[in-house]
């Protein structure tokens, strides 16, 4: 491999460590123009903020290793926002399994109905989960009335207001799902085969993984992670409310795509999806800091997500 | 009118990096005639077609259009010096209407660039069609709704409606009824004693006697001759088409064939195959000969779940059994080397490993089903070592290794998961050579280990000097089973395009 042009050097020392180095290099600017950015609280307030985007980027992130992506989770949020608080609220001594089960059910639920538009009707993803979404929010927005339901239970918002220790506990459960992520891509069958029948779905089909099924499990993975991401928020603003999570699947992507995963296929870890989604976050909070307008801030977010995928373009196409 | 030529190529040559893909060829082409171009698999009649067209450029050589100097620098170009091709694949807008299509890029203005003259477009294709005596279509028709043959004869009005004094043709009748093809020819004919002149690229026989007036032959890339249809036989035909030397490259070693360990039988896909039935034994390589466009790579893809047959049944050590998907042709030990390593063998932005070890996962996992990555790594290394891949390690993405390499990687995937049954479509094609003579001697230890194999190839000396016995197969059905010590090139060639005149064999004749 001597003979690397300038480009493919540059593009291999940016797969291997590139979002590290712009994290980093984000980082010390910040620390120099502002005297808030590295303090402890400010810390925590970006982490708690990406904890909610990267709990939705894991789904995001196996969807996209399997070569297709998701917009439902945003309003998989919404969704979950409403019928958790309700749950909770009727819930016999305030138990947590009912609004827990009926978060990972909505997930799964909403999981196989995308997978199924797509795997089995055969729908592009990208038109089978944006009506997904419009449906979810429609359906939160019609289940609430439009109104927000409050009054929570304190047992319930501390699973996203509390902490143990000093870590907030999103944080841990974050820490938590990443973990389970990372060993279901890396150590089982089932995750090398997400990464197949992104590689290559028609060579994944003869070396007899059941792709349909596969692809399947990426979207009910996706649904869950969403709906958990929604009950925690809710948890967070200690209120169900329809409009939650708007716009969340793009931060999720935008995530993977500035962390190095393939927008087709097969190429993505959950360290790439992390350094991602901190990206977004410095940024986001770095330009609060610097008294950005949220105007300004939404226009430098899109020229971001622009960037990374042109680097995602540019990428698979030196590689073939 | 013994005047000036049509067309004239002359010593054309063409270099592609590292390959000669024609050396030296020539073809003439007069006014008013059909020339066919013959030759096997592979003899570079698309290339020359390619050049002439323009969309290849060649390295050397001339081309004299009437007299003049072709200038071949642009496809357009050529196309509006009166020489159109129509391809095997036929490219039409499906969603717009037949006289649209034949009219795009060109279309008549009312006003010019604002409003189109969708009147004229209607009527200059009735007249053309009528021209044509082109009744049963209709300008208004969408495209989509079309047959293949009537698809094919718009694109000839369209190249008539160019001026085309030249039409080729690649494999015209290969997707059309006898029915149609009778019509086409007498398309043909007639535009011929217009003065138009076509060049059919055909594998049929039958036909290029039918319609052709000369013959020019092409193999590996040179030019045998051009021949009087009328005064060549079938046999020569073939004979000058195959007529190389067999050198040993391809040496199979002596294996024990014992018991038979695959059988098929009444195998039928709809439309596609035809009644198949072929039994491999262990330690047997059976060969598939065959020209491109004969069914071999179907009935595999049948036997292996990827595609459903309509009928038959499938043996293994003589018990019955049921194969829906490719995982239920993994449990029962058959493995499928397919014939294009881009699109169903190589997941190319994955690694080595990851190309390795996709089938085999639960080797290397424990009993709570976790992989050990540990195990993985000495298993990759193994058979990264065995079957002498090129690679920097493990982690390298498939991508960046040669086609050879890539093709070994394929291999040591299906062999680790231990066959008893391997399919290997076309295992050889397009790798340098060192890798071919390793992949052979591959085949021929997987054969003397009792693995049942079977093989197609489209290069006979590969079929002739690696199989013990070589089915032909010709538009879905088998023609022919041909054994090691009868076999031969024009033999071969025989049952491929379905000539069983009365030669020895066991031909299944019509």
């Amino acid at each position: 491999m001597k003979d690397r042009s300038m480009k493919e050097k540059i593009m291999y020392i940016y797969n291997k460590a590139g979002v590290f180095i712009i994290l980093l290099l984000m980082m010390v600017i910040l620390t120099i123009l502002t005297n808030t950015f590295l303090t402890g609280n400010n810390l925590i307030n970006i982490v708690r903020q990406v904890t909610f985007w990267a709990i939705i980027g894991l789904g995001a992130l196996v969807t996209l290793i399997g070569g297709d992506f998701d917009l439902s989770p945003g309003s998989v949020v919404g969704l979950v926002s409403v019928l958790s608080a309700m749950t909770i609220q009727t819930s016999v001594g305030n138990s947590l399994a009912m609004p827990i089960l009926t978060t990972l059910a909505i997930g799964a639920a909403v999981g196989f109905v995308n997978g199924g538009l797509i795997d089995y009707l055969r729908m592009p993803a990208f038109i089978a989960t944006l009506g997904t979404q419009l449906l979810l929010r429609g359906l939160a927005l019609y289940i609430s009335n439009g109104r927000p339901v409050s009054n929570l239970d304190s047992k319930f918002t501390y699973l996203g207001g509390g902490s143990i220790g000093v870590i907030p506990v999103p944080v841990i459960i974050l820490v938590i799902l990443s973990a389970f992520t990372w060993y279901l891509l890396k150590y089982t069958r089932l995750g090398r085969h997400i990464y197949a029948i992104g590689g290559n779905a028609q060579a994944a089909v003869v070396s007899g993984v059941n792709v349909k099924a596969v692809k399947l499990f990426t979207y009910v993975y996706a649904g869950i992670m969403a709906a958990i991401a929604g009950m925690l928020l809710t948890a967070r603003v200690a209120s169900g409310q329809p409009g939650l999570g708007e716009s969340f699947e793009m931060k999720a992507i935008s995530g993977c795509v500035i962390g190095g995963v393939s927008l087709s296929g097969g190429i993505g870890s959950v360290y790439s999806l992390i350094c991602g989604i901190l990206v977004i976050g410095v940024l986001n909070n770095g330009m609060d800091l610097m008294n950005i307008s949220g105007y300004m801030q939404q226009i430098a977010e899109g020229l971001i997500l622009i960037l990374a995928v042109l680097l995602d373009v540019f990428r698979s196409r030196t590689s073939k | 009118m013994n005047s000036v030529p049509l067309l004239q190529m002359e010593h054309i040559r063409k270099v592609f990096p590292g390959v000669v893909a024609l050396d030296d060829v020539s073809l003439t082409i007069k006014e008013g005639t059909v020339h066919a171009l013959m030759g096997e698999n592979g003899a570079g009649k698309s290339t020359l077609m390619k050049i002439l067209t323009g969309v290849y450029q060649r390295t050397e050589g001339t081309i004299k259009w009437q007299g003049q100097d072709l200038d071949t620098s642009s496809i357009t170009h050529v196309l509006h010096s009166g020489i159109t091709m129509i391809f095997q694949e036929l490219n039409p807008i499906k969603t717009m209407k037949v006289c649209e299509n034949i009219y795009v890029g060109r279309e008549p203005y009312k006003i010019k660039g604002l409003m189109l003259d969708r009147r004229k477009i209607v009527e200059d294709t009735r007249a053309l069609f009528s021209d044509l005596d082109i009744t049963d279509i209709d300008p208004n028709e969408e495209m989509g709704n079309l047959t293949v043959a009537k698809m094919q004869m718009v694109e000839i009005a369209k190249a008539i409606s160019y001026n085309a004094k030249l039409i080729i043709m690649d494999e015209p009748t290969s997707a059309i009824s006898e029915k149609e093809c009778r019509h086409l020819f007498s398309m043909v004919n007639q535009l011929k004693s217009r003065g138009i002149a076509f060049i059919f690229i055909t594998h049929k026989m039958d036909e290029v006697f039918q319609i052709s007036d000369e013959i020019t032959i092409m193999r590996d890339g040179t030019y045998v001759g051009t021949y009087d249809a009328e005064k060549i036989t079938h046999d020569e035909l073939v004979k000058l088409m195959v007529g190389r030397e067999i050198t040993d490259m391809f040496p199979k070693e002596e294996a024990e064939i014992t018991d038979v360990k695959l059988e098929v039988s009444g195998l039928n896909v709809d439309g596609v195959l035809k009644d198949i039935s072929f039994k491999v034994h262990k330690g047997e390589i059976l060969g598939f000969a065959g020209l491109m466009g004969a069914g071999r790579t179907e009935v595999m893809e049948a036997l292996f779940g990827i595609r459903r047959a309509s009928s038959g049944t499938v043996k293994i050590d003589g018990k019955e059994v049921r194969i829906h998907s490719p995982k239920d042709a993994i449990k029962h030990k058959i493995a499928f080397l397919t014939e294009d390593r881009r699109t169903t063998g190589c997941f190319l932005p994955l690694s080595v490993r990851d190309n390795i070890m996709v089938c085999s996962y639960n080797q290397i996992s424990n009993k709570m089903k976790k992989i050990s990555v540990g195990k993985e790594k000495k298993v990759c290394s193994r058979q990264i070592e065995k079957y002498a891949i090129k690679t920097p390690g493990p982690e390298q993405v498939i991508g960046n290794l040669s086609g050879g390499n890539q093709q070994k990687v394929l291999i040591s995937r299906w062999l680790l998961t231990n066959p008893e049954i391997i399919i290997l479509d076309e295992p050889t094609r397009g790798i340098d050579v060192g890798s071919k003579s390793e992949i052979h001697k591959m085949i021929s230890r997987l054969a003397q280990q009792g693995v049942a194999v079977v093989m197609i190839s489209s290069e006979l000396p590969e079929i002739l000097g690696m199989s013990d016995r070589i089915m032909v197969m010709y538009e879905g059905r088998i023609t022919g089973e041909v054994s090691r010590e009868e076999a031969s090139q024009e033999l071969i060639m025989r049952y491929a395009s379905d000539l069983t005149d009365g030669q020895a064999g066991k031909g299944i004749g019509k």
